[in-house]
């Protein structure tokens, strides 16, 4: 086994799920002792995902996202968020900082955030068929 | 959503509360808009004192808010930010185009 631990958990594209989903990462990440920063960066890239999944990949109707969670053992916490919704036709355009296909509540700085906060990021998209993102942060082991 | 605002000579103050993400943040904008018209302060102040969280939503209300100061002419500031809040107005690079401080007392 190369993790410690995992979790999944699905759930419908409604916003209240955002709070709900940063919040169930923080908890399974708690028991590898993070710092509130860590945990804090954490929380702020799961949410950034959820909504990018909410907002972007189910413009119009709800649709399922799929969040899934590993303690590797070398204390790092493993992230994949994925949708089956529209899919991001131009990756490299949609992770600029500003740009944004949202209205004026969003800031378009979703990418950046989550690239800035995790040791690794990547994200895999398909027009159509959906969206992975796959993001990763090692923990500092407190003695 | 729950805010509180308060004109004092000429100073809007603003105070938002609780976690800020895209669940909420259309009603931030929307909220933080009609008050800056309605008022046409010379100095807003966007208090994030009681803010525990925000995400990149975050950025967007102050954006809006900063927009809509400077369609008036005034002044936007934000004060009180705590420590995760900071992190992401540092990763967005906001934090160089909006005046923060420490404290509402501070302006």
């Amino acid at each position: 086994m190369k993790f410690e631990n995992y979790m999944t958990i699905d759930f419908p594209s409604k916003s209240s799920n955002e709070a709900f989903a940063r919040s169930a990462v923080a908890c399974f990440a708690s028991q590898m002792d993070p710092t509130l920063e860590e945990l804090g960066d954490i929380r702020t890239a799961v949410s950034e995902a959820v909504t990018n999944c909410i907002v972007h990949a189910y413009p119009d109707a709800l649709g399922t996202i799929t969040l899934r969670c590993r303690i590797l053992k070398d204390n790092t916490l493993d992230i994949i968020i994925k949708d089956r919704g529209v899919g991001i036709s131009d990756l490299e355009q949609a992770r600029k900082p500003m740009f944004t296909t949202g209205g004026s509540d969003r800031s378009g700085m979703g990418f950046t955030i989550m690239e800035s906060f995790m040791t690794s990021f990547s994200v895999q998209s398909v027009a159509g068929k959906g969206t992975t993102v796959h993001m990763r942060r090692k923990l500092l082991r407190r003695k | 959503m729950h805010l509180t605002s308060y004109l004092q000579e000429g100073t809007l103050t603003i105070a938002l509360t609780g976690e800020i993400d895209h669940h909420c943040a259309k009603e931030y904008v929307k909220t933080i808009t009609s008050k800056i018209e309605a008022y046409a302060p010379g100095i807003c102040v966007l208090d994030f004192q009681d803010v525990s969280f925000m995400d990149s939503s975050g950025i967007a209300v102050v954006i809006n808010a900063y927009r809509t100061m400077a369609k008036c002419g005034g002044t936007l500031y934000v004060s009180g930010l705590k420590a995760q809040p900071m992190r992401v107005f540092r990763a967005s690079g906001i934090d160089k185009l909006i005046n923060i401080k420490e404290a509402v007392n501070e302006i």
